[in-house]
């Protein structure tokens, strides 16, 4: 750059005249290249909004959001809230909108617990173990997932027989073409109470955890407070379920004809769905974990070992801090991606967000500028929530270095 | 006091030379061989003998039963579906004769019969183009490169679509292998000059030119595919002029093509990151321009750096051309899908057999991939430390 | 390699006196990395308070012995017996031992994500069961010695080598060890860091610690170590005081040795 700006000053050059030389100036240059851009930009978005307005208007499709506020007219298989066919196309979007994150936090929650075991098998000093776990990750991160979620929900759960030849399984549940279904926990009087002392239980335990560490640090004696913790969680609501008079029955599944009533249905597509993402995201996560533990030195190890901690404790206090700073950032672009990729829902027919708006919603009302808008609106957000939480752990947790 | 009997140091004594050298000698028994490897490795604990039967039950559990369909109890040929229908009560596994029966259709989907030696040639003429270009050894990589990235287009272009005396053949025609492969070829061919200038523009000191490139980037990496395609195939024709008909797979190529080259700027700044800033300020200090000292130093480096994350992006884009199904084309999967439909072929363990080969050919080709891009990570990294 | 010549150290050799008590004991120590055959028929005893230097070639086995003692690694042959305590598969004994003894390594290890005083104070607190305030009370007596007791707040990769390598010396000295491993703690540092950490080592033999020391620093071995061992091929071949073991080597591979890291 300064040898650049440099050599207008060369005889030569002077002579080409201050006229042209404004052309060789770098500020300059960068000032109207930007300004070349700008407009360039403007006038490529004002001919493709002019050209859509024109075949919108050719094609006699109105424009506008107030679609949102009329009958959509359709039904929805799954809704995690009140919705009929009268509803509002509004009302379909939240629908489509709840299922996504249901899918998407029910897959987050699976698929870390998978891909932490398998991650961390595929490091066992069991040969077997490891090689079985790697060939886990090798098999399913290199099969598409929508090909996953084919084949789970075309060759899998829809060849199963009908409910009356089902698998039976435990607790009266019951695997057939029609979904999985359970046992559904009815609630009854004094539920009040167990929610009570579950919320007790917790505090209580982490208040206990507390106490335990600051003494420990004070005194030095240290208190088992897992265990204890764990032991007021479990017993703790069992002591006030009882007391309560058992307040939350089952209701078991019946076969009446030929489908079962009462008990939770998981549909074949929900359940399709939910194993191509756990799947196929726990296949990445695993790797992301591997790579987070080899990311800590051996040399770590070796240390806490020297200085006499014992093997669970090296692991708590000094390998797991150090890998989960490692794991976190692409562990999250992992529960983006799943979130991302429950999108494919609409080649298995799980009433998800793209599945519900931009599907059947687009198809009624043909406001495709809209529906798309709005469709890749939300997926931009949660991406930069995603973003924003990333930079925040980054800053907060990153290693001081020199 | 030294003593050659006994070739320790005497303990008490602070003065020792050895007398004679220790040979070395094989360890005890139990720590090598089958069976030293195996206590190592599958036994040295309880935990680890507890891991190993676990496995093991596992393993005895799920591996019979999938051997015996994919092979033992599998039909591998037949006219149609009575070879694969479970009559008597015989168990059918995978019906392999199916996929024979459909090879073609895979392959190259209904592209007129009498003209699918040109999509072989293309082929061949591919294969010939790359094998080069990946085998760290052979020399001319760069004509090679200008060759593959100019002339093969309009060959593939010519050879595959027709003109020049050669049929039209329309795209609605091509399927199968054919169409994975020109989608994802495409996308991450059209990506790459795409992603090398949003890098560029990414670490720009232009704040505009910056603020363009970040939002563009972060806009198609925000959204899933599959609304790209969507948007590609109903959004597309509103935003271009009435009149202007565009062919289904070119809309999903240019979807896909923007979409890959937002990953692939982020792939491209992290090869630019990595170049020293000593090569940046060498470069200025010969008296390069910014496109020159891009041009000739820096991007031919970052570039050398990221062909495994450029690998890694195709092996995603890969995968991801499965998606173009949602809207209408009919790649590997599509056509495979839409084979189950046959009438002739209708029989129980058809779709489960498709699914599985459609799984085999997508496994071979991104897991070879990522051998690949691991094979030139381990060469790059013995490169730099040379 | 840097040598420091002995004239820029200076000890106190009146101070270090050799106590009668056995600290380390190896008797007839074999060890095999799969066929490879790294320590052969080791012995060795090591008296409290007695400072013992290690050298050798590369891959002579020097680390792997040291690291023996403290059970990072396992030997498949003969007898380690640490403070009376003889090293076995037993984890309370390999707990009490490395309770025991410290060690320093050549890449620090410091725990990148705990404060200076975090590393010291980790394993009194949950290993000693220290009270925290205790545990950095003691911590910061230590960071004095080592002199750098104004750093205790920061984390370790705003140090630099050698003040890196103090605080790993600090971090051992925490637990009150009874026996001192150091596996090159200069190799790693630049010229100039050397003396600051060499300075502690020092003072911490002039204390009466029991120090087993692979280093190549012969200006430290002269001053400070009262044996000099020298290994090649997975064992010992010559042992002696540091005078006559740097003026009049026995064995021709100790002469060639010296000759090459003396010029
Ligand atoms: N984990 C291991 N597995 C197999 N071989 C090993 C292992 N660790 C060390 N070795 C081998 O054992 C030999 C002795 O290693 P050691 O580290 O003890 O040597 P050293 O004398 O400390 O050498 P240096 O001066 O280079 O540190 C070397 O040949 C080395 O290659
Ligand atoms: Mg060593």
């Amino acid at each position: 750059m300064t040898l650049r700006d440099a050599a207008p000053s060369t005889p030569l050059s002077g002579q080409r005249g201050s006229g042209s030389s404004w052309l060789y100036d770098p500020t300059i240059r960068g000032i109207v290249f930007q300004v070349l851009l700008v407009v360039g930009l403007a006038l490529f978005g004002w001919w493709v909004v002019h050209n859509t307005i024109v075949n919108l208007r050719a094609a006699n499709i109105a424009s506008g959001f107030d679609f949102l506020s009329t009958r959509a007219g359709y039904d929805i298989a799954q809704k995690p809230i009140d919705y009929t066919i009268d509803d509002t196309h509004g009302r379909a979007f939240l629908v489509g909108l709840l299922n996504t994150l249901v899918v998407a936090a029910i897959g987050v929650v699976l698929a870390t617990v998978l891909g932490f075991l398998v991650g961390i098998a595929r490091l066992s000093p069991n040969w077997l173990l490891a090689k079985v776990a790697s060939v886990y990750v090798e098999t399913f991160r290199n099969i598409p997932l929508l090909l996953q979620l084919l084949f789970w929900y075309k060759a899998v759960l829809s060849v199963l027989p009908g409910p009356r030849q089902g698998l039976a399984l435990p607790m009266g549940s019951n695997l057939s073409n029609r979904g999985l279904i359970i046992p559904r926990p009815v609630i009854g009087e004094g539920f009040e109470l167990v929610v009570g002392a579950v919320a007790v239980a917790l505090a209580a335990a982490f208040g206990l955890s507390r106490w335990a560490r600051a003494r420990q640090m004070a005194t030095g004696q240290s208190f088992p407070s897992g265990l204890a913790g764990l032991a007021l969680v479990v017993l703790l609501p069992t002591f006030a379920y009882v007391l309560a008079g058992m307040p939350i029955t089952l209701e078991y599944p019946e076969l009446k004809g030929f489908n079962f009533a009462g008990g939770l249905v998981l549909k074949p597509e929900f359940m399709a769905l939910l194993l191509g993402l756990t799947i196929y995201t726990a296949s990445f996560i695993a790797e992301v974990v591997r790579a987070g533990v080899l990311a800590v030195s051996h040399g770590q190890t070796e240390a806490a070992y020297a200085l006499g901690l014992r093997p669970s404790r090296t692991l708590r206090l000094v390998i797991v801090p150090q890998a989960m700073r490692v794991i976190i950032p692409p562990l999250t672009s992992q529960y983006l991606n799943l979130t991302k990729n429950s999108s494919l829902a609409v080649a298995v027919g799980y009433p998800d967000l793209v599945a519900v708006f931009a599907g059947s919603t687009l198809n009624i009302t043909g406001r495709a500028v809209e529906v798309i808008f709005i469709t890749m609106s939300v997926y931009l957000v949660i991406s930069l929530l995603t973003a924003a939480f990333m930079n925040w752990f980054n800053a907060r947790v990153a290693l001081i270095e020199r | 006091m030294t003593d050659v009997a006994s070739p320790g140091p005497d303990a008490r004594s602070a003065i020792y030379v050895r007398g004679t050298f220790v040979p070395p000698s094989p360890p005890p028994g139990s720590t090598v061989g089958p069976f030293g490897w195996a206590h190592k490795n599958l036994f040295s604990s309880p935990f680890n003998i507890a891991a190993t039967i676990l496995t093991a039950l596992f393993l005895a559990w799920v591996v019979p039963p999938l051997l015996d369909w994919l092979i033992f109890d599998a039909v591998w040929t037949g006219e149609n579906r009575e070879a694969c229908l479970p009559v008597d009560g015989r168990e059918v596994g995978a019906c392999w004769a199916w996929v024979q029966a459909k090879f073609g259709q895979i392959l190259y989907g209904r592209y007129p019969l009498d003209q699918r030696w040109r999509v072989d040639l293309t082929a061949l003429l591919f294969v010939a183009g790359l094998v080069p270009l990946a085998i760290p050894k052979v020399p001319y990589k760069r004509e090679n490169t200008i060759l593959m990235l100019t002339a093969f287009p309009v060959a593939a272009f010519i050879l595959l679509y027709g003109g020049f005396g050669l049929p039209v053949v329309e795209t609605a025609l091509w399927g199968g292998l054919l169409v994975t492969l020109v989608v994802a070829v495409t996308g991450i061919v059209a990506s790459l000059p795409l992603g090398i200038l949003l890098a560029l523009g990414r670490r720009s000191k232009l704040p505009i030119v910056k603020t363009v490139s970040v939002i563009f980037i972060e806009f198609w990496r925000g959204v899933p595919l599959i609304t790209v395609l969507f948007m590609a195939s109903v959004m597309l024709p509103l935003f271009l002029p009435s009149g202007v008909n565009f062919d289904k797979l070119l809309r999903a190529l240019i979807g896909v093509a923007l979409f890959s080259a937002a990953y692939m700027a982020e792939t491209v700044r992290g090869g630019l990151q990595a170049i020293p800033k000593g090569q940046y300020e060498a470069a200025a200090a010969m008296g390069l321009g910014y496109w020159q000292s891009m041009r000739l130093v820096i991007l031919p480096q970052a570039l050398k750096i990221v062909i495994p994350g450029i690998v890694n992006s195709f092996i995603s884009l890969f995968k991801d051309t499965s998606l173009v199904l949602i809207i209408g084309l009919f790649d590997v999967l599509g056509i495979i899908q839409l084979n189950f439909s046959d009438a002739n072929w209708s029989a129980p363990t058809v779709p489960a057999t498709g699914f599985v080969f459609a799984a085999i050919v997508f496994w071979i080709f991104c897991f070879g991939m990522s051998r690949y891009s691991q094979y030139m990570e381990r060469r790059l990294e013995t490169g730099h430390r040379r | 390699m840097t040598n420091i010549a002995a004239e820029d150290l200076s000890a106190d050799r009146s101070k270090m006196t050799v106590g009668s008590q056995v600290a380390v004991e190896m008797i007839g120590v074999n060890k095999w990395y799969g066929e490879f055959h790294v320590l052969r028929d080791i012995n060795l005893t090591v008296r409290k308070g007695e400072r013992i230097v290690i050298c050798g070639p590369s891959g002579s086995g020097k680390s792997t012995m040291i690291r023996c003692i403290n059970r990072l690694e396992e030997h498949q042959k003969g007898q380690i017996i640490v403070d009376g305590t003889e090293l076995t598969n037993d984890l309370k004994k390999i707990d009490e031992v490395r309770r025991e003894v410290g060690m320093v390594f050549q890449h620090f290890n410091l725990f990148p994500h705990l404060t200076i005083l975090e590393n010291c104070t980790l394993a009194p607190i949950w290993v000693r069961k220290m009270p925290k305030r205790q545990a950095e009370e003691a911590a910061m007596e230590y960071l004095a010695k080592v002199r750098i007791p104004e750093q205790a707040h920061k984390y370790p990769g705003q140090l630099s080598g050698g003040q890196q390598q103090r605080v790993a010396i600090a971090r051992s000295l925490c637990m009150n060890p009874k026996i001192m491993l150091f596996d090159e703690p200069t190799s790693a540092l630049d010229p100039e860091m050397v003396k600051e950490v060499l300075d502690v080592m020092i003072s911490l033999a002039e204390s009466g610690m029991t120090m087993l020391c692979v280093t190549h620093e012969m200006g430290f071995a002269r001053q400070v170590a009262n044996r000099v061992i020298f290994m090649d091929q997975g064992q010992i071949v010559e042992q002696n005081d540091p005078e006559a073991f740097f003026t009049n080597p026995q064995h021709e591979r100790t002469r060639l040795f010296l000759s090459q890291i003396l010029h």
